[in-house]
């Protein structure tokens, strides 16, 4: 059984693909994904060889001929995200891809092309293989494309007969997300203990009740307010969430980013890299990730 | 004047921008929170809320009893919201767009609209301060017609903020376009850069002016303020990495508040960011 761990947040920037890097760096037999496709950061620390790349076909957008249109109105009266305007140009930002009003020309005068909304790849890195992703500048259809690289990333860990998906997720809790975390087997929910932190986890914790993954926890930069840290363990063992542990605030986070490299890689042991090795141990032997007790997925990971 | 402060990467210091920017300047302003995701302004500014209002998105109803199963509505849907399957009609209402396109091509008149609940939007007041944001209702995908509907009602009397959602894509796009600036919050780190550029093609793309505030600005590296340089990118504010200011956002504390020596920088922020709008304007 492949089993799939998606790192959320809620809120943004509290340390989601740094321990990604660092989980990859002690999970063997496992393939990493990049979910968060409108801002992909995880590649900075693998430097991955990009072996497959693949355009990302998303919706179509509408294109008038002028030399067709008659300028009778239809299309402005039933387009409802305001993108025609009234010198019958279409604004590819507000077009939503309806299509109504190309079905609705009286002239035919609307094309209706698939756009390239980006592209994804299959690399190898120095963790094993990674499946990314890059959406085009304000695209829509980021969900779909978060949807398609979870599918090929399942894909390629059947074909190499890898046991564990590891997918750095996005922010927030809309569309991108709810396709991260559909089908997931667990969910490690990175916060920092702070009332913004808090109130973005507290909601990423609905979304995942609602979508019905397990969830865990880690509290990252815990020290920066101790009394916050207890507050959010408390309120995960009321939601029913497994407490994985407490990452203090570290300056060799960013000093291993600024040079490419994971916490492992970059500089001494540190009491950091402990904690860390401590929470991927809790995880792999969490009751989620090893549902009826069969606990042969540990002899798969270092 | 609408400004809107956007980064790419999330956590850099969008809505401690906006919240501090918004308190330094009192009455005249009034700040949306557009982040309908995970929206975090109201827990620093502190707003009494005055309203709640449901947001709906329309989609369609089929009276079973006018249709006659010719499947128009599920030809003319692109997102495949409308299936017709035998003598049924499926709607789901979750992948609807709210396009209206098979209510408009029905030649039966069997649909009508109700609404699916996008989320909320509350308004209310700091002091003079004007506040409102959207709230995503959990599970709900969609969240550009929130963001769209959190800055319907614009008070032209005021200085809008818009406290954006992280990223690149449609929702982000949602709360710039129409801004008269966008103010980048970033970090000089890897990650903040590269997202960084990300958002400023977006802006590009959109052809508002830009500026930036280096949040953090004394960790990482100095490839943010190179890359300033080149892209001709004025850098209108930066703050240091300072435990206080760490330990007061934990708290839900304000700079301003907490450390009354920014309100005076927060003041020269927005005197900067006024001179390159009437520049732009003079232009």
């Amino acid at each position: 059984m492949i089993r799939e761990i998606v790192i959320v947040s809620g809120k943004g920037g509290t340390g989601k693909t740094s321990l990604t890097a660092a989980f990859a760096a002690l999970a063997k037999n496992s393939i990493l994904c990049d979910a968060d496709v409108d801002a992909a950061d995880l590649h900075l620390l693998m430097q991955p060889e990009v072996k497959e790349q693949t355009d990302f076909m998303g919706g179509s957008k509408a294109v008038i001929d002028p030399d067709l249109c008659t300028g009778c109105g239809t299309c402005r009266t039933l387009c409802r995200f305001d993108a025609i305007s009234d010198r019958y140009e279409v604004d590819p930002i507000r077009c939503e891809g309806c299509g109504v009003c190309v079905d609705f020309c009286p002239e035919q005068a609307i094309a209706f092309p698939v756009q390239r909304c980006g592209e994804w790849y299959v690399s190898d890195t120095r963790f094993g293989p990674m499946v990314h992703a890059r959406l085009g500048i304000a695209e829509e259809n980021s969900g779909r494309l978060v949807s398609l690289i979870r599918t090929e990333t399942k894909k390629r860990a059947e074909e190499r007969g890898l046991d564990l998906i590891l997918t750095d997720g996005p922010p927030g809790i809309g569309c991108p997300v709810i396709a991260a975390i559909g089908g997931a087997t667990a969910l490690v929910i990175v916060v920092e203990p702070t009332v913004s932190g808090i109130h973005d986890m507290e909601r990423v914790v609905d979304l995942a009740a609602h979508f019905k993954v397990p969830g865990m926890v880690i509290v990252n930069k815990f020290d920066l307010n101790v009394k916050m840290t207890e507050t959010i363990e408390k309120l995960a063992v009321k939601r029913n969430i497994v407490v994985l542990g407490r990452v203090p605030f570290d300056p060799v986070f960013t000093h291993s980013m600024v040079q490419g490299q994971n916490l492992f890689e970059y500089g001494e042991e540190t009491p950091t890299r402990q904690v860390v090795r401590d929470i991927w141990a809790k995880i792999v032997s969490s009751p989620s990730m090893n549902p009826l007790g069969i606990v042969d997925f540990k002899a798969t990971i270092q | 004047m609408i400004i809107s402060i956007a980064s790419g990467k999330g956590g850099t210091g969008k809505t401690t921008v906006a919240t501090n920017l918004a308190l330094a300047l009192g009455e005249r302003v009034e700040l949306l929170d557009c982040d309908v995701e995970e929206p975090n302004a109201h827990l620093f500014l502190k707003p009494q809320i005055e309203r709640t209002e449901r947001v709906d998105t329309p989609i369609p109803l089929v009276d079973e009893a006018k249709c006659t199963f010719c499947r128009k509505c599920a030809e003319i849907c692109r997102f495949n919201a409308i299936a017709v399957v035998g003598r049924q009609v499926l709607v789901f209402p979750e992948l609807c767009h709210s396009c209206g396109g098979c209510m408009a091509v029905c030649p039966e008149g069997a649909i009508t609209e109700i609404g699916r609940e996008l989320g909320t939007v509350n308004s209310g007041h700091r002091g003079t301060i004007s506040f409102k944001n959207g709230r995503l209702r959990v599970g709900e995908a969609m969240s550009p017609p929130l963001i769209k509907k959190v800055r319907a009602a614009r008070d032209p009397g005021r200085i809008t903020l818009i406290d954006a959602p992280p990223g690149t894509s449609c929702p982000v796009i949602a709360a710039m376009n129409g801004a008269d600036f966008i103010l980048m919050v970033t970090e000089p780190t890897p990650f903040g850069l590269h997202d960084l550029k990300l958002a400023v093609e977006a802006v590009k793309l959109l052809g508002i002016p830009c500026g930036l505030v280096v949040n953090r600005a004394d960790v990482g590296d100095d490839k943010v303020f190179a890359y300033a340089r080149e892209e001709e990118l004025p850098i209108l504010l930066t703050i240091p990495f300072d435990r206080r200011i760490a330990e007061a956002y934990s708290r839900g504390e304000t700079m301003v508040e907490a450390l009354p020596e920014w309100e005076p920088k927060f003041l020269r922020l927005f005197a900067d960011i006024e001179a390159i709008i009437e520049r732009g304007a003079a232009k």
